[in-house]
């Protein structure tokens, strides 16, 4: 048993120690919106915030994060955030939209710690995230229109 | 990513309209809506389609419904995959309804293809491929919102005690003059009752506001923004349980027998059941089920399995290019009297791997069999009809009670059009052995997804080119060898004289006046389960030709764009985007120290793109700065969406021959996961432009003709910078040589 907080809300998690993270979201919590792409941290679809930092949650043991604070993209908030989710609806940034969620919660946390990123920036952030569609061009066009919207 | 020429095609199944029509008309019940498109289409068979005329029968074609809280709900032939057929087909039901589009949904529809039916492919059957999700619902889904407006009109007409020509519509609301009005919700039920129009006229063009319009934001963006999309792999049913398969470590290998004791004991493992493609070790959820499979130990018969590797087929390729083509797919003039004459000829040999779709989601189907016996089917149904049949056949229950829920998925890139089904047979399988007991979801991680083939084939291009004294190019030849996609499969008929029309796409039909051509192929017979990729044919067939006749040109001296432009119709449309292309690339201008260009130009799917690449030295390597592409697709229904799809295709093109490829040891797939099989990430991603030239033709491909341009392209900016010809994919192949 594991007790971890997801989104603010307390669950206590049956499950083998050796989980990922991922799957005790998926299939035990039922929140779907952090993805499967590949189980090895090489897509980052499944990127989620373990005390506030970008991890990937299929590499993180549930027996490790006892305790920890959760954030999946469902429990995503706040003025950055929110900003960046409008502004991938306005350019329409996602093609199938899988890999965005964790697209989403990168660009997000780029943007809380750097709120002016160059082209360079984004790429050596973003760079974890694969989208098959190569959504790319836009993801970096919604980064700087999204900085652009805060800093106003 | 299915082919164009499909009227030939007859599958070997019977239809199912009934329990489809009961099916949607249930599920309609339970909610508010009323089912107007039922009732407009299953009185007007002519807006049902071409296929319709055939049968006597009323036709069940719902394309839309409208909610009693106005909302729009459009059942969609054609299925999402990323490539916005959905938003596509909204729009053209929305522009005639006069719809609020911010009231407008789509779900994906099958089971009946007299509705159905991709009109591209001849009607007969559903599936969605080839880039013709547009052409195929450009007049349907327009009468089919036509139709409801019409409807919509006459309810309110009745309501109100007025003349229906004086309604107007717009926006979701109907009005009078005097002051009436209301939104679609308040006349929806009246209006299901209401006599379909035997006609409709669609409106003329300068009446169009959704289409055409570069403004208007596909209606999913924001649901792929927090997270609230639902794809197959989201779908979870009361006790459903989740199987991963074990598959043959060789292509053509079988299980002899296995030994799943250890894995029973791992907590949370259900079951571990015998599949005709494989074992399925069935848990609680993923994890047990992956650990359990770890668990399992499987001896294999591999007697028969393909255990050639990829340094054996390509040696063997590379001398099959070398020999008369064992067919001819053209034969223009007469080339061999013409290479005898030529001042000058030059050869090259082009080699291309297998290459993964690599989707993000990896394959996955949900089976569940209900208590009325039908069996219902969650998964990316991209050809409904073959999977129904498929289902029908393994659960032995009529076709007619297998139920498809078509859902939106993570990529496919034509992987999830399958002649045998794959997953979404597997887990009718797995269903079917544990005695339909509980609802099972198959889940392919991302090393089946990579290992259990289906790739686009790899293939060697041998080409000859001949010029005279002027530089004209005179004589051409372009030999193919690979294996064939459609033969040996429910598509075996579209194979003619012996040519696969998938396997010489794009080389056969090149634009350019030459005189003397032929175009061969030999096709291979290799155990390797190939497939579709996004492009299909031109993935290679542009890429040979495109970057040759740039060493054709070198050959005769002349700018690789004056060269092409000699050779094309000034007011064709290659010529068109070739032109555009240059213009704002600033082709004639020079570019700044480090910086080199490249074009290429290819149709592919009725549509024809040209881009120009500019490249930079990078290390050993290039990196690619940017792309200025030009596309002709007739008529853009939504020009940003075929912005996104010609972004998307230069990056998915580029991703493939930069970094992409399968090969095989002794028959073994080498690469299993992200760190082995390397699509193309954002920093290596170019800054791209589209320019999409104006058209009254209908509306042709778009997911797929921005692909085939961007190899050639780079890999003749990359000669220009590195003084190296890329003949062999990837890349960094060609480089090292």
């Amino acid at each position: 048993m594991v007790t971890v907080k997801i989104n603010g809300v307390e669950h206590k998690i049956e499950a083998e120690a050796d989980m990922p993270l991922l799957w005790a979201i998926r299939d035990l919590v039922g929140l779907t919106g952090t993805k499967f792409g590949c189980g090895m941290a090489q897509c980052g679809a499944c990127t989620v915030y373990i005390d506030g930092s970008p991890t990937r949650s299929c590499q993180t043991l549930i027996g490790d994060i006892e305790g920890a604070e959760v954030t999946t993209v469902e429990g995503l908030k706040g003025k950055v955030a929110e900003t960046v989710q409008a502004v991938w609806a306005d350019l329409d940034v996602p093609q199938c939209g899988y890999c965005q969620s964790g697209q989403i919660m990168s660009a997000t946390d780029l943007l809380a710690n750097n709120p002016k990123p160059t082209d360079a920036d984004i790429d050596a952030a973003m760079s974890g995230n694969l989208c098959r569609c190569a959504t790319y061009h836009r993801i970096r066009a919604g980064i700087h229109e999204a900085a652009k919207r805060l800093e106003a | 990513m299915i082919p164009k020429l499909m009227q030939s095609i007859t599958l070997p199944v019977a239809r199912a309209q009934a329990s489809r029509r009961q099916f949607l008309l249930g599920a309609l019940a339970a909610g508010t809506g009323i089912a107007v498109g039922y009732r407009v289409l299953s009185a007007s068979p002519a807006l049902a389609g071409e296929a319709e005329t055939e049968s006597g029968s009323h036709a069940f074609s719902p394309y839309l419904t409208i909610g009693g809280d106005g909302k729009v709900t459009v059942l969609s032939s054609q299925f999402e995959m990323g490539q916005g057929s959905y938003n596509g087909i909204a729009t053209l039901v929305a522009e005639e309804l006069d719809a609020d589009w911010s009231t407008i949904d789509v779900i994906g529809a099958a089971g009946n293809i007299k509705a159905y039916g991709n009109i591209a492919f001849g009607g007969a059957m559903q599936g969605t491929g080839g880039s013709t999700s547009m052409s195929t619902s450009w007049e349907r889904y327009r009468k089919a919102g036509a139709a409801a407006r019409a409807m919509l009109i006459a309810a309110a007409a009745a309501e109100w005690g007025v003349d229906a020509t004086e309604i107007a519509v717009e926006n979701g609301v109907l009005s009078h003059p005097s002051g009436k009005s209301g939104g679609f919700g308040v006349f929806a039920a009246k209006a299901a009752t209401m006599p379909v129009p035997a006609e409709v006229k669609l409106k003329e063009p300068g009446d169009w506001k959704l289409i055409g319009n570069a403004e208007l934001k596909r209606f999913d963006s924001a649901r792929k923004a927090n997270g609230t999309e639902q794809y197959t792999i989201d779908v979870k049913l009361p006790g459903m349980l989740t199987a991963v398969m074990i598959h043959p470590p060789l292509f053509g290998a079988k299980a002899k027998s296995f030994d799943a004791s250890a894995a029973r004991a791992i907590k949370g493992v259900v079951d571990v059941v015998e599949t005709p493609r494989g074992i399925a070790v069935v848990g609680e959820h993923m994890w047990a089920a992956i650990k359990g499979r770890e668990a399992v130990t499987v001896e294999w018969d591999e007697t028969g399995a393909e255990k050639r590797g990829t340094p054996e087929l390509m040696s063997t390729y590379r001398d099959l290019s070398g020999k008369t083509p064992a067919a001819f797919a053209r034969k223009d003039g007469d080339a061999d009297a013409a290479f005898t004459s030529a001042a000058k000829v030059i050869e090259a040999t082009f080699e291309f791997p297998y290459l993964a779709h690599a989707a993000l989601e990896p394959l996955n189907a949900v089976a569940r069999r209900n208590d009325d016996g039908t069996i219902e089917i969650w998964g990316g149904h991209q050809l409904p009809d073959v999977y129904q049949n498929l289902a029908s056949e393994i659960a032995g229950v009529p076709v007619e009670k297998v139920r498809l829920n078509v859902m939106k998925t993570g990529g496919s890139f034509g992987r999830r059009a399958v002649f045998d089904g794959d997953v979404v047979v597997e887990a009718v399988h797995v269903a079917k052995a544990l005695g339909f007991r509980a609802p099972v979801k198959v889940q392919w991680t991302r090393e089946d997804d990579t290992r259990a083939g289906r790739y686009r084939p790899a293939y060697v291009h041998r080409l000859k080119a001949g010029i005279d004294e002027a530089g004209k190019l005179v004589a051409w030849s372009d030999h193919i060898v690979g294996q064939s996609i459609m033969a040996k499969t429910a598509w075996d008929g579209m194979v003619q004289n012996g040519v696969d029309p998938t396997s010489v796409e794009g080389a056969n039909n090149l634009p350019y006046a030459i005189e003397n051509q032929t175009v061969g192929l030999t096709t291979t017979d290799v155990s390797v389960p190939v497939l579709w990729w996004r492009s299909v044919g031109s993935t290679h067939t542009a890429f040979a030709a495109e970057a040759f006749l740039d060493e054709v040109a070198e050959a005769a001296g002349r700018d690789p764009l004056e060269f092409r432009l000699s050779m094309l119709e000034p007011a064709s449309r290659h010529a068109t985007v070739l032109k555009l292309a240059a213009e704002k690339a600033e082709w004639q201008k020079p570019l700044p120290e480090g910086r080199f260009r490249g074009v290429a130009v290819a149709e592919s799917f009725g549509s024809v793109v040209a881009q120009v690449a500019e490249v930079s030295v990078d290390g050993d390597g290039i990196k690619v700065e940017r792309v200025v592409a030009a596309v002709d697709c007739g008529l853009a229904i939504n020009p940003d969406q075929v912005r996104a799809q010609v972004e998307g295709g230069i990056g998915f093109g580029l991703s493939a021959i930069l970094g992409e490829e399968i090969t095989l040891t002794d028959g073994k797939v080498d690469q299993g996961n992200f760190d082995m099989y390397t699509p193309l990430r954002i920093d290596a991603m170019p800054k791209v432009e589209v320019h999409i030239v104006a058209s009254a033709n209908p509306p042709s491909g778009i997911g797929e003709p921005g692909v085939p341009p961007i190899g050639p392209a780079v890999a003749n900016a990359a000669f220009k910078a590195l003084g190296k010809r890329i003949r062999v994919m990837p890349f960094a192949k060609s480089l090292n040589a």
